[in-house]
């Protein structure tokens, strides 16, 4: 089998711990404080990209939406395997609509695809870790004409057939794509390698490509971000070290899992 | 005002998800369709039951089983055919896929996991979920057809039967439809699960190893639970995705969680919130799962799970 290029699509956002602060205007995760990451779906879908690459050989590019600071995530992907990086710069950082969002991916990967080959296989995450939309690489897959299945828990390309499997509640379905393909892949496909250092000093010296994200809003538009209620706490502290054990197992009783 | 509900089935097997669609679609208008991809006499039966006032099965080889872009595409044409004001699906995997898809074919916006629908206006002001569910987002959707799947296990199921009116429609679907579609599937044995255990005995970082599990084992084996885990827990490969809590893990619902070792990262919480119980057991008294715990020991997880273990046995002779 000829070697693959894959394209591997990851967004930038905060990690929260306990809590997610919102901005006093509503509009964004108030990140002060906070370091960025992307979702473990797309942690997934870089391994996965770049565990396929080592296996039937080619390269992998991880494409990020965002403002110039996603430079990070694409360098992190970098640093654990990815050769190549395309930053889809978009100026009003991540507000963007899932249409709007697509479509400039879309665009973007058009115009390498044109220029170096089209990929045999684009990868997502099965949703973003965010704004969770469920269909940004739905909408790709369709822009460039080319199937798609999400919740892939594995994969397996072959000559003409890209098999995934999916779990569902009693096992799991196989779908077999002809390529070229697209998949949304679910965390738990794979365990995602830490970066060496190696890897870091590699991944300072892989050069980002930048291309400008078109912006045409679509039909769904943001008016604020805000926490859900939280009902009221209190903890009752059953007690301190292993002599707790009598008052957790009345509490179990009273519960009725006892039995 | 007209809705088109999306029903999602699996070989025949209606989704819970999909009467919770059904129940919030009848919130929105008394004209409701619903509409199966492969639809059995039992299915529209079914949807009727959910005051589906019409049920169309869509029919086609390519809709016989699950094919996230056959089913999306033939919902698109039943839309344009039948042009409804609304189409819901419930947000699950396939529900999301689905409803993408069709929104793609009908080159509309599509809103995902909608919590409150504000449909007064020509925009609908809606309330959607965000970081699975531990943020929230207003939106408006602006569009001729509003395209909103709802979140799962936000709408009551309540049934309100109507005649039944069972009508078909024969979708054309290109060849190329027909890529997508499941061909072959594994089934493995169910047994008590994370979302169907009553008991989840989970642990977190502070186990410390995979054989640290073995006390969290042994209690779930007592009380006929299962074991979850944090995703520090996954990361570290000391157990099976598949036991993860959290926002990419499982969303758990037992009558008690116990939380060992889990510090309470809002991307845990907003798996294991549904709850009915939580008991955490951790070193530290200001640890976020436990302020937000129900009960709770403060100790070592290696100390405290044991003697829970041994008071059972205890106490059962
Ligand atoms: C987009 C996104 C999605 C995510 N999805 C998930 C998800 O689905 N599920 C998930 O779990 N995480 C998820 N995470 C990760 C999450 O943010 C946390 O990193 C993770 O939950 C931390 O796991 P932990 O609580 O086990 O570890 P830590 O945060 O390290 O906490 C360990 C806890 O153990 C306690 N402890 C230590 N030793 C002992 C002892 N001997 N006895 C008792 N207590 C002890 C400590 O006091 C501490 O509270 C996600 C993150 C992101 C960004
Ligand atoms: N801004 C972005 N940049 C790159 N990829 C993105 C972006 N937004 C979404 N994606 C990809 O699309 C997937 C689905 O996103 P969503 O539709 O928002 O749930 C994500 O897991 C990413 O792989």
């Amino acid at each position: 089998m000829s070697s693959l290029r894959i394209a591997v699509c990851v967004k930038r956002v905060p990690a929260p711990g306990s809590r997610i602060n919102v901005t006093a205007d509503g509009h964004s995760v108030d990140a002060t404080n906070l370091g960025f990451t992307t979702s473990p779906h797309e942690e997934c879908a870089v391994e996965a990209a770049v565990q396929l690459v080592e296996l039937h050989g080619g390269s992998a590019t991880v494409v990020t939406l965002g403002p110039v600071e996603a430079e990070e995530q694409l360098r992190y992907a970098a640093s654990v395997g990815v050769e190549r990086a395309l930053l889809v710069s978009a100026a009003d950082g991540l507000n963007w609509d899932p249409q709007n969002t697509a479509a400039a991916i879309a665009a973007a990967l058009s115009v390498v695809e044109a220029r170096d080959g089209a990929f045999d296989l684009i990868l997502f995450g099965n949703e973003s870790a965010d704004s969770g939309g469920f269909q940004v690489g739905i909408r790709v897959a369709r822009a460039l004409g080319r199937p798609i299945v999400n919740g892939a828990k594995g994969i397996e390309v072959g000559d003409d057939i890209v098999t995934v499997r999916r779990p569902i509640d009693a096992g799991f379905e196989v779908y077999e794509l002809p390529r070229p393909c697209v998949i949304g892949v679910k965390e738990g496909i794979n365990l995602p390698r830490y970066p060496t250092m190696k890897g870091r000093l590699a991944s300072k010296k892989v050069a980002v490509e930048v291309v400008e994200g078109l912006d045409q809003p679509g039909g769904q538009a943001r008016e604020r971000l805000h926490r859900p209620e939280e009902k009221a706490s209190s903890t009752i502290i059953l007690g301190n070290g292993p002599e707790a054990a009598v008052a957790v197992v009345d509490l179990l009783a009273e519960l009725g899992v006892l039995a | 005002m007209s809705v088109l509900v999306v029903i999602e089935h699996d070989r025949g097997v209606m989704a819970s998800g999909s009467l919770e669609a059904l129940t919030a679609a009848r919130a929105l208008s008394a004209d409701v369709t619903a509409a199966v991809c492969g639809g059995t006499d039992d299915l529209a039966a079914a949807c009727a039951g959910y005051g589906a006032t019409e049920v169309v099965s869509l029919l086609h080889p390519f809709l016989d089983d699950y094919a996230p872009q056959a089913w999306g595409e033939a919902i698109a044409q039943l839309v344009a055919a039948r042009d409804p004001d609304a189409v819901i699906a419930c947000g699950t995997d396939r529900g999301n896929e689905v409803l993408a898809h069709a929104s793609v074919s009908l080159e509309l916006p599509m809103v995902a996991n909608v919590l409150r629908i504000d449909a007064s206006g020509g925009k609908w002001a809606l309330t959607r979920v965000q970081w699975g569910g531990s943020l929230l987002e207003d939106v408006t959707l602006d569009a001729a057809t509003k395209l909103v799947t709802v979140a799962h296990h936000a709408n009551d199921i309540v049934p309100s039967a109507v005649p039944e009116h069972p009508t078909t429609f024969a979708p054309i679907l290109d060849d190329a439809l027909g890529s997508t579609m499941v061909r072959d599937r594994v089934v493995r044995e169910a047994g008590v699960t994370l979302t169907t255990a009553r008991v989840v005995v989970g642990g977190g970082r502070g186990v410390g190893s995979p054989e640290g599990f073995a006390p969290l084992e042994e209690l779930a084996g007592l009380l006929g639970g299962v074991v979850g885990c944090s995703r520090a827990v996954t990361n570290n490969g000391w157990r099976n995705h598949t036991d993860q809590v959290g926002q990419t893990g499982t969303r758990i619902a037992p009558d008690i969680y116990f939380a060992c070792g889990i510090s309470g990262a809002i991307q845990h919480w907003v798996g294991a919130m549904a709850s009915k119980n939580i008991l955490a057991i951790n070193t530290d008294k200001d640890a976020n799962m436990v302020t937000r715990a129900d009960y709770a020991v403060i100790g070592d997880l290696h100390k405290v799970i044991p003697a829970i273990s041994e008071e059972i046995r205890r106490r059962r002779g």
